[in-house]
Order: C-alpha cells, then sequence, then structure tokens
C-alpha cells in the first residue's frame, strides 16, 4: 500500500490557489522529493500531509487514513523537520527530545535512552547537556531531525532539511537520511538543492504554481528533458552567427550558449574548426537543466 | 465544532502544561522572586505608609484590609501575563505552538494546557504569598489556607481571558491595551485598596457584573476575614461561570487564528 496518495490535491488561500489539484503517490522505503521554486506549493503540501492544514477539495490518505479524519492516529506515526527551526530553547538538547516524546506520550524512560541514542545517531552527544541557543546552525538542524526520530517514524517528513549548511554538515545529514531508508523509513523533502535531490531522491516531482510538471527519477528526467550533455560557449554575436550557419540547435542564458546534445565531442570539434571558439566546457546534463528548462529563468519572490 | 471544540481536548494538554512547568522550574530562583517581595513592598507603603493615614477601614485596620487584595493581583497578574506576552512568545517568536501541533497534539490541547499552566502559576503564587501575609500578622491561619483552592477557579479565569487576547492580538506591542485598559484599571477600582461600597450603587453593580477582579477579590477577602455572605456564593459563581465562557472562547479563537 502506498504511504501518501493524494488525488486531485487542492488548497486554495482566499484567492491563491496554492496546490492546484496534484496527483501523487510515495511509496513505502523510497525517498520522494518536492522540487521546485519558491511559492510553488511544497511546504503546503508538506503541511497537509502532517495534517496541520487541511485541504480545500481532493483526497488525501497516509498509512491509508484520511488526513482530515485522522489526524492523531497519522501524526503518531510520522517524524516532521519543519523548514524554520522551532526548537525549545528553554531547554538543554537532551530536554527538547525528551519533552517532545511526552507529546506522543511515551515513557520517561524509553524516551531518555531514545534521546541518547539519537544524539549519538546525529553526533551530538557531546552537546547533550548545553543550552540549545549555543548550538551552530548544522548542530540545530541534526537537532530537529533527531526529534522528529523519537517516536521512531514510519515516515519522515523533510523540508529543505538542509537549507544553511556547510558542506560538511549536508553530507552528514544525507547521510543520516540515506541511513533512514535502509531501516525502512519512507522520506519525503522538499529542496532548492538540486544535487541534493539527484543524489537523495528515488523518485521526485518539480513543482511550480501549485501543479506538478513532471515526475520521475532524477537520471530519467535528466535523461528525457535534458539530454546527457551540454556543451556551453560564450554568447558573443560571431559565436551566435557561426553557430545560427552551421545549423546547431542552442538556446541563450544571458551571456552564455548552451546546446543540448547527446554527441558532444561532435558537436565541441564542429564548434572549434568553423567557429574558431574559445572558452567551450562540456559537462554532463543535471537536474538544475532540467529545473530551469521547466520552470523558467524568471525570479520568484 | 463537536462540543465547542472540548471533544478536540486529550490528555496531551498535560504534556504541554509539563513543559511549561518544566520551564518555570528551570528558572524557579528568578521565579520565586515576586510572590515574596511584592506583597512586602505593597505591604510596607501601602498597608503601613498609606494606612498610618487611614486607620481603620470598616473596623479593620488598613493592612489587613489589603491583604487578600494582594493575592487577588498577584493571581490576576500571573497568568494573564503568563497567557499574553509569554504565550505570545512562545506562539509567535519561538514556534513552540507549531512544533507540538506536527505531533499527535491538536490545537485544542495546546490551548488547554497553556490555560492550565498559567492558573498553576497563580496558583503557585498565591501559595508563595500566603507565608508572608501570615508573618506580617494580616492574615490569619489556618482559613486563609482556603485561598489556595480558590485561586484556581480565579487564575483559570484570568488565564483564559489572557489567551482570548492572544488569539486576537495582531502583534506582542498590540498586548498591551487590555494591560493597560483592562487589567490597570481593575486593579486600582475592584475594592483592591478602599471597599467597593464606598462607589456609588451603579458603579457597584457595573463592578460585581463585569470586572473578573472585583469577584476574586470579593472572595479572597470573605476568606481571610471569615465572613461568608450570599454575594460571595455570586461571586464564586460568577468567577467559574465567566471562566469556563472565556475557556470556550479562547479555544475557538485560537483554532480560528492557528488552524491554516
Amino acid at each position: 500500500m502506498d504511504v501518501i496518495s493524494a488525488t486531485a490535491l487542492r488548497k486554495r488561500f482566499g484567492n491563491l490557489v496554492a496546490v492546484d489539484g496534484i496527483n501523487f503517490s510515495v511509496y513505502e522505503g523510497e525517498i520522494f522529493g518536492f522540487l521546485g521554486p519558491n511559492g510553488a506549493g511544497k511546504t503546503t503540501v508538506m503541511k497537509m500531509v502532517h495534517c496541520v492544514s487541511r485541504r480545500t477539495s481532493g483526497d488525501l490518505f497516509v498509512f491509508g487514513m484520511d488526513a482530515e479524519s485522522h489526524p492523531r492516529e497519522i501524526k503518531q506515526r510520522l517524524g516532521v523537520v519543519p523548514q524554520e527551526n522551532n526548537h525549545d530553547p528553554d531547554f538543554s538538547a537532551f530536554m527538547n527530545l525528551t519533552v517532545y516524546a511526552r507529546y506522543f506520550g511515551i515513557q520517561k524512560r524509553l524516551a531518555e535512552e531514545r534521546a541518547d541514542e539519537l544524539l549519538d545517531f546525529m553526533q551530538l552527544s557531546e552537546k547533550r547537556d548545553v543550552p540549545v541557543e549555543t548550538l551552530s546552525g548544522g548542530m540545530k538542524r541534526r537537532l530537529i531531525i533527531a526529534r522528529a526520530l523519537m517516536n521512531n517514524p514510519e515516515l519522515l517528513i523533510l523540508d529543505e532539511p538542509t537549507i544553511g549548511l556547510d558542506p560538511q554538515a549536508r553530507h552528514l545529514i544525507w547521510e543520516k537520511l540515506r541511513h533512514l531508508r535502509s531501516t525502512g523509513c519512507t522520506l519525503v523533502m522538499t529542496t532548492h538543492y538540486l544535487d541534493e535531490a539527484a543524489r537523495l531522491c528515488d523518485r521526485l516531482v518539480i513543482m511550480d504554481q501549485g501543479k506538478i510538471l513532471v515526475e520521475g527519477s532524477p537520471k530519467e528526467l535528466v535523461r528525457e528533458h535534458a539530454g546527457t550533455d551540454i556543451v556551453e560557449a560564450n554568447a558573443t554575436p560571431d559565436v551566435i552567427a557561426c553557430l545560427e550557419t552551421a545549423g546547431v540547435v542552442f538556446e541563450t542564458f544571458g551571456d552564455i550558449i548552451q546546446v543540448q546534445t547527446g554527441t558532444p565531442q561532435k558537436i565541441v570539434s564542429a564548434l572549434m574548426e568553423s567557429c574558431r571558439l574559445e572558452n567551450v566546457t562540456v559537462r554532463r546534463a543535471t537536474l538544475e537543466d532540467v529545473f530551469l528548462k521547466l520552470t523558467g529563468r524568471t525570479l520568484r519572490e | 465544532m463537536a462540543y465547542f471544540g472540548l471533544s478536540e481536548i486529550s490528555r496531551g494538554s498535560i504534556a504541554v502544561w509539563r513543559r511549561n512547568m518544566d520551564a518555570f522550574m528551570k528558572t524557579y530562583q528568578v521565579n520565586f522572586i515576586p510572590p515574596f517581595v511584592e506583597p512586602v513592598l505593597y505591604l510596607l507603603a501601602l498597608g503601613y505608609g498609606v494606612g498610618a493615614l487611614i486607620q481603620e477601614v470598616d473596623g479593620i485596620s488598613y493592612p489587613v484590609f489589603i491583604a487578600p487584595a494582594l493575592v487577588s493581583i498577584s493571581v490576576m497578574y500571573s497568568s494573564f501575563f503568563e497567557c499574553t506576552y509569554s504565550s505570545y512568545v512562545r506562539m509567535y517568536y519561538q514556534k513552540t505552538f507549531d512544533a507540538m501541533i506536527a505531533t499527535p497534539l491538536s490545537i485544542e490541547d495546546v490551548i488547554t494546557g497553556e490555560i492550565l499552566w498559567g492558573a498553576t502559576r497563580s496558583t503557585i503564587y498565591a501559595t508563595l504569598m500566603i507565608p508572608v501575609l501570615f508573618l506580617f500578622g494580616v492574615i490569619d491561619m489556618p482559613t486563609s489556607l482556603l485561598l489556595i483552592p480558590f485561586a484556581i477557579p480565579a487564575g483559570l479565569l484570568f488565564a483564559a481571558i489572557g489567551i482570548c487576547f492572544t488569539a486576537i492580538t495582531p502583534g506582542i506591542d498590540a498586548l498591551n491595551y487590555p494591560a493597560f485598559l483592562f487589567i490597570t484599571p481593575m486593579f486600582l477600582f475592584s475594592g483592591t485598596f478602599f471597599p467597593i461600597s464606598i462607589l456609588p450603587q451603579t458603579l457597584q453593580y457595573f463592578a460585581f457584573g463585569f470586572l473578573p477582579l472585583a469577584n476574586v477579590v470579593s472572595v479572597n477577602r470573605a476568606i481571610t476575614f471569615g465572613e461568608f455572605s450570599p454575594l460571595i456564593l455570586y461571586n464564586i459563581l460568577w468567577v467559574i461561570g465567566v471562566g469556563a465562557l472565556f475557556f470556550l472562547i479562547a479555544l475557538k479563537l485560537m483554532k480560528r487564528r492557528l488552524t491554516v
């Protein structure tokens, strides 16, 4: 059975349609990603899944239960890492976990054991008894993830899990999330970091303006929408004229041109010979190319 | 909206209450200052300072007259300020409520826990003031111990009123309106420092009909004087009834504010 299944899910705030009739299913044991520019509706979807936001229409089932009518039962079995850290500043790292465990009705002794295990798992044992406010950004984020695991969730929801963290902290978190998947936990995450999505997600959707544009594995999406390789060069008038004469399909983004291709060597040598190009780069197509192609390059505020 | 939201309250509200109790006990040295220091200051300045000019009120020495009012004021301040400024900080700045409702707790659990905690704080303060007032010889034992159980419904009343303001305030600064326009006038005109009976008849009716503190002071004064009348029964019922009403309103307003 699907861990989450949404059909024609819609959420409206006044006149603004934040989520516009989307369908998706999350399977047991996978990492499922939601990508999209700011305001695409990702966070709203997360909030509906963990039952703090009510849908306007459509169907939403989590663990086979209706999110509208069984919020307590659903929330008992999932963990939430919100976009904004909301640890309790009045307490130490350890107490943040044990106080949170009480909200699930977890016995004190069990909660204390579990809190120490999780502090160890997230490499925070040294900070067990220090006030949370003295922790670094990466430590706070790890503490929030540890907190979300206090109830041994079957489903972990992460809204921008590594936002604003340094590379070391991000790699540690990725490692832990992959470990959780290996233990059978299902993970649903939103992210703006496309490298993160490409590394972690088994499947993902790209959303824009409340709608799902595409769905698939990172590899499939890249292959389908961006080809295998990208040739880039400076967008000088000479280069553009040359490409046009050669009949090569290209796109211009600001001061660079891009050619999507499956045969980069051929294109490059052709360009080098006939156009005497400088500053030509060849690279693998990435999820970022798919993302920008589908959602455009206009700034979203 | 079944049963005005009461059906959404679970044992989880106790976990919310415990969270606040734990945070309070972490800094208990600071938190225990007001109930010890405030009655001393009020008694010295008003009871013995101003009281030296007054001699007696209705045949009672002035410090003895204001002693039950001091407990009432402390009950009002502690739960009202806990459930306005402090609750607002937890709700808006610390996002503590958001963290809680991502767990099996409902919005109603969170609000019930907050109100129970506000009332608990009132009760703790009333309890701590009693030995101080007894040492000054302005209250009698053991009847004055009844101030403690009555601090519970009185604290619930002010806590529920506080949450109602927290639920509708646009920002933390706007909480100054109820603090200065509602709480401060009550502090002065609820039979605290002069008897309500010297007010014009209509104002007396207004006080007992609409001012929570006037009803609380009336009951507490009956307790410390050991003089009960039918009016006291009315005051007690008023505190419990209006407290229950504001509790339901608080649940409804907070549900509206926090539901997205």
